[in-house]
């Protein structure tokens, strides 16, 4: 049973909600006007609001003259293949949590042996790490970092899956500018910068904890009884994930892959610092209309509206999955 | 070919004792049912066979071949799952196939025997539907037909009838006991529901607390209970017990007797009692008896019986069907 | 439950996701620990040299990184302010029976999914333009006096363009959770005859508790973080007037080159942002042992 009430109170209230609604909506409604109107009437005072001629002359212009296909293709690149590489590495890892978790913990003893190993390693690793950065020689680090990787994954992998999953989320956590700086020299010495690849591997990072985090709560929700089955029909792992968990999760899947690409389409840390044209986004592109140039905000309106609207379109289409990805599965 | 042996078979999680040694020998061919009570064991022991979990000690032989460190696929047997386990993005035709897929079989080969699977299953007209769209026993049917396509030494059934309704249940044991006929495959059969296991077995395998209580065919079972734990868990209602001066005089700690072996009496008899509740079903009648000195006891008697409650009755055992228990709960010999 | 075989193979399967996470999240940090005791130019050639804690007694006593703090502060609590504030009306608005909610919702949320540089330059030329902005004629019309956004209030324009990207979110997420409300609880609240204040105090306000709160500390740890609005609108003027830390880092990195003291505000940011992370972190790991 509904609560009823008095009919003015009702109508109040939707008329509110829709002046709400629509104040909140309005910049993007005006800028989709003002891309379909002419550059002197865009700038006019006071704003014209019908009496306008309706033009589609910024889109041919945005899109025949400017080299926006470029930064569009970039945008679509880059966060369609980052993300569709991060599901690749994030749907195993979420299989395993999901189907084969560390459950018991590790006795006290073996824990403490493991953290100081790690610590042991980790040092000896640092200290041959920084005399390779003081001298400058860049090579030497991939190797020790990655002999520094294997006590890290040990220790790890032998943890808790709840833990692992909550230190994977920890990494989101940090703020960008916290690494900015070694990755930004990385990438100058790897010759990264600029190239999609470079973008996409950072998006591709950024993502992964997401990613990671929705399929494994997507996951959980498949019975492990139908996994098993596969098991006993004769499936090798990599058949019991292509054949029966990813169909199964395919909706799952395809809201974390839906999330993922909107995050990673409007990420605009990374793709600022890490490019300058060959390689740079949209939002890259729209940044650079921040110094006025003259009469342009109908062409600067219609960029927008084509910069917003594919993702507009992909986030109306999950705001439900949505939720549960930006809070983690804290609220659904 | 489907024998099985376990020995010294142990599983643990953490430091918790799920299976404690258990020996068994299956032979080709045979019925074997699992029963115990819930958290005996039988479901684990059934998925350490499947090769779902690992053992902690000990060995399975399967056909004269060590198995113990193969994966579920390599030992060659079938399961059937309590929850069917069916693919649900699959059709039925898929669901069936899907072993035979992994196994790299041919096209024709998959449809032949998809085709009579589901002759032998009555699934024919169902092999383009969806598990979802199919009752629970349709279901269960598409599950053993995944089974069956393998052609396993062995199947494997983990209480596969326990979500369906009572009718189907009957009707579906009748099936698997017909299947077993068929086939003549070694089928191996978790249930608690003592019913099934009496119904079904050619062997029946009783689990207590990760050990095996009694290993036998099911009148053996009902007849010779080796303990007390198998005579009170075999047999509907269940065995009553009797301890104190009736026992002594018999030279045991305890004895059992059986509510369909006690003569029930308005005159005469060795326990005095007064009649709690008498259930009348027509075909017997099970009446409830607070025995002086000893407490409830329940007594079955053929047909229709007079008797109401607060009535006073007196109960005989049958001398011949008393089963006498030790102070440790065994058997003592006659 | 799962074979040895299973576990080893789970263990190599997540192994891939742990060392990207491990090799460019966290050994970057250890790196810029390390630049962070440097003095380290890439503008002036020279061999860096070890500095102890000099940069971050330069950094946190440098004028700029106190104004930047407090610009940070004033940012991050306004925008929460107005967010969860109005998060929480809207989402009461939209919970009573409002016609067409479907629609309504996506107007709301659409704001969330615009990039962050389209908004601030939307704001910035179509609605806060000081010759023939919206906000101008609207101002106009109600003869007040007409400001010059981002001259004379570049803090507050800020904060309305991050306010109105997040306000989306928070309500959302706050409506997600007032839909789980139990009608039955509403209705003995009104059978209670309980009145409209009161029962949002006491019963409302209580359920939502949880997701206000994770609604704050996913929206803080992002909020530290605000770069693209402030680089494109005001480039962190006038003066410092916009310049966050995120901002203030940035500029030491990437325009003066200054590495070793980029790290040290780096690391200074990390520390801020764990504060809330390490909450949100509490709460989100209680939901997974649930």
């Amino acid at each position: 049973m509904a609560i009823r009430k008095s009919l003015g109170r009702r109508i109040g209230v939707n008329l509110l909600a829709w002046a709400i609604g629509f104040v909140i909506f309005f910049p993007i409604l005006w800028t989709i006007m003002t891309s379909f109107k002419s550059e002197l009437d865009a700038f006019a005072f006071p704003p014209k609001f019908f009496s306008v001629h309706w033009t589609l002359e910024n889109y041919k212009e945005v899109l025949s003259r400017s080299n926006y296909p470029l930064f569009a293709y970039n945008s679509i690149v880059e966060s369609v293949g980052a993300n569709i590489v991060g599901l690749l590495i994030a749907i195993p890892a979420a299989w395993s949590m999901a189907f084969a978790p560390t459950i018991v913990p590790e006795r006290k003893e073996t824990r403490m042996l493991y953290a100081a190993m790690l610590a042991a390693i980790l040092i000896a690793a640092a200290i041959l790490y920084l005399i390779g950065d003081a001298r400058g020689d860049w090579r030497i680090y991939g190797p020790i970092v990655a002999i520094a990787c294997i006590p890290v994954v040990f220790w790890i992998a032998t943890r808790r899956t709840p833990d692992v999953l909550m230190w994977m989320l920890s990494t989101k956590m940090m703020p960008g500018v916290g690494v900015l700086v070694p990755i930004f020299l990385w990438f100058r010495d790897l010759h990264l910068l600029d190239t999609r690849f470079g973008v996409g591997f950072m998006l591709m990072l950024m993502n992964l904890p997401i990613i990671i985090w929705m399929l494994y709560t997507y996951f959980k929700e498949i019975p492990a009884g139908i996994l098993e089955a596969a098991r006993m029909d004769g499936a090798s792992l990599l058949n019991e994930i292509v054949y029966v968990l990813t169909p199964m999760a395919t909706p799952g899947i395809a809201s974390t892959m839906l999330l993922a690409v909107i995050l990673s389409w409007n990420e605009a840390f990374w793709t600022l610092n890490l490019t300058t044209h060959d390689a740079a986004p949209l939002t890259a592109f729209i940044a650079s209309y921040s110094a006025p140039e003259g009469l342009f905000w109908a062409k600067l309106s219609a960029a927008s509206t084509l910069a917003i609207a594919p993702i507009l379109v992909l986030g109306w289409l999950s705001q439900k999955q949505l939720v549960r990805g930006l809070t983690f599965g804290a609220v659904k | 070919m489907g024998s099985i042996e376990l020995q010294q078979v142990r599983k643990s999680f953490g430091s918790v004792n799920i299976i404690k040694g258990v020996d068994l020998q299956i032979k080709d061919g045979e019925f074997v049912v699992f029963v115990g009570p819930s958290g005996c064991g039988k479901s684990t022991l059934l998925r350490l066979i499947a090769g779902l979990e690992d053992v902690t000690g000990g060995k399975i032989v399967i056909d004269g071949k060590d198995a113990t460190e193969r994966g579920p696929a390599q030992r060659g047997l079938a399961m059937v799952f309590q929850s069917y386990a069916l693919y649900p993005h699959m059709s039925v035709r898929n669901n069936i196939a899907f072993p035979l897929k992994m196994a790299k079989a041919s096209k024709e080969v998959i449809d032949a025997k998809v085709a009579r699977a589901a002759g032998t299953l009555n699934l024919t007209d169902y092999l383009d539907r969806r598990p979802g769209q199919l009752s629970g026993g349709q279901r269960q049917r598409v599950a053993i037909g995944r089974a069956i396509v393998r052609e396993p030494s062995a199947f494997l059934f983990d209480e596969p009838l326990s979500n369906l309704d009572a009718a189907l249940r009957v009707q579906m044991r009748l099936e698997i006991g017909e299947l077993h006929k068929t086939l003549k495959t070694t089928m191996i059969y978790v249930t608690h529901d003592q019913v099934e296991a009496m119904t079904m077995a050619d062997k029946i395998v009783v689990l207590d607390l990760g050990a095996i209580a009694q290993v036998g065919a099911p009148l053996d079972l009902y007849n010779r209970p080796d303990n007390l734990f198998v005579a009170k868990f075999i047999g509907s209602p269940t065995m009553n017990i009797v301890k104190g001066p009736s026992a002594d005089k018999r030279g045991a700690d305890c004895v059992g007797i059986r509510p369909e072996h006690t003569d029930i009496s308005t005159t005469a008899g060795e326990w005095p009692g007064t009649v709690r509740i008498a259930e009348h079903l027509g075909s017997e009648t099970f009446v409830y008896v607070d025995v002086d000195g000893i407490g409830p006891f329940t007594v079955r008697v053929d047909g229709e019986a007079p008797l109401h409650a607060s009535d006073r009755v007196f109960l005989t055992p049958r001398e011949s069907r008393l089963h006498r228990f030790n102070a440790a709960g065994a058997r003592i010999a006659a | 439950m799962a074979t040895r075989q299973t576990m080893t193979a789970g263990r190599i399967l997540v192994a891939p996701s742990v060392i990207l996470l491990f090799a460019f999240m966290l050994a970057p940090l250890v790196r810029t620990l390390y630049f962070s005791t440097l003095h380290y130019n890439l503008l002036d050639g020279s061999v860096p040299q070890f500095l102890g804690f000099q940069n971050y007694v330069d950094f946190l006593s440098d004028p700029n990184f106190i104004d930047s703090l407090v610009n940070t502060l004033i940012l991050v609590l306004s925008v929460l302010v107005i967010s969860v504030g109005g998060g929480i009306f809207v989402a009461l608005l939209m919970d009573q029976q409002v016609v067409g909610l479907n629609i309504l919702r996506l107007m709301v949320i659409a704001p969330f999914f615009v990039m962050p540089t389209v908004s601030a330059l939307v704001w910035k030329n179509l609605l806060m333009n000081p010759e023939s902005g919206f906000f101008l004629w609207i101002t106009r019309s109600l003869h007040l006096p007409a400001p010059i956004w981002f001259t004379n209030w570049p803090m507050l324009s800020v904060i309305f363009i991050v306010s109105w990207e997040w306000l989306p979110f928070a309500s959302l997420i706050l409506l997600t959770s007032l839909q789980s409300l139990d009608l039955e609880q509403q209705e003995a609240a009104v059978l209670d005859g309980a009145g409209a204040i009161p029962y949002f105090f006491y019963i409302v306000l209580p359920h939502m508790a949880r997701a206000i709160t994770v609604v704050i500390l996913i929206e803080t740890i992002f909020l530290l973080g605000v770069f693209a609005e402030i680089l494109v609108t005001t480039n962190g003027g006038p003066g410092d007037a916009t310049t966050n830390i995120t901002f203030l880092v940035y500029k030491q990195a990437l325009l003066d080159f200054d590495v070793g003291g980029a790290s040290a505000g780096g690391i200074v940011a990390v520390v801020i942002a764990n504060i809330a992370a390490i909450f949100l972190m509490r709460i989100v790991g209680k939901n997974l042992e649930a």
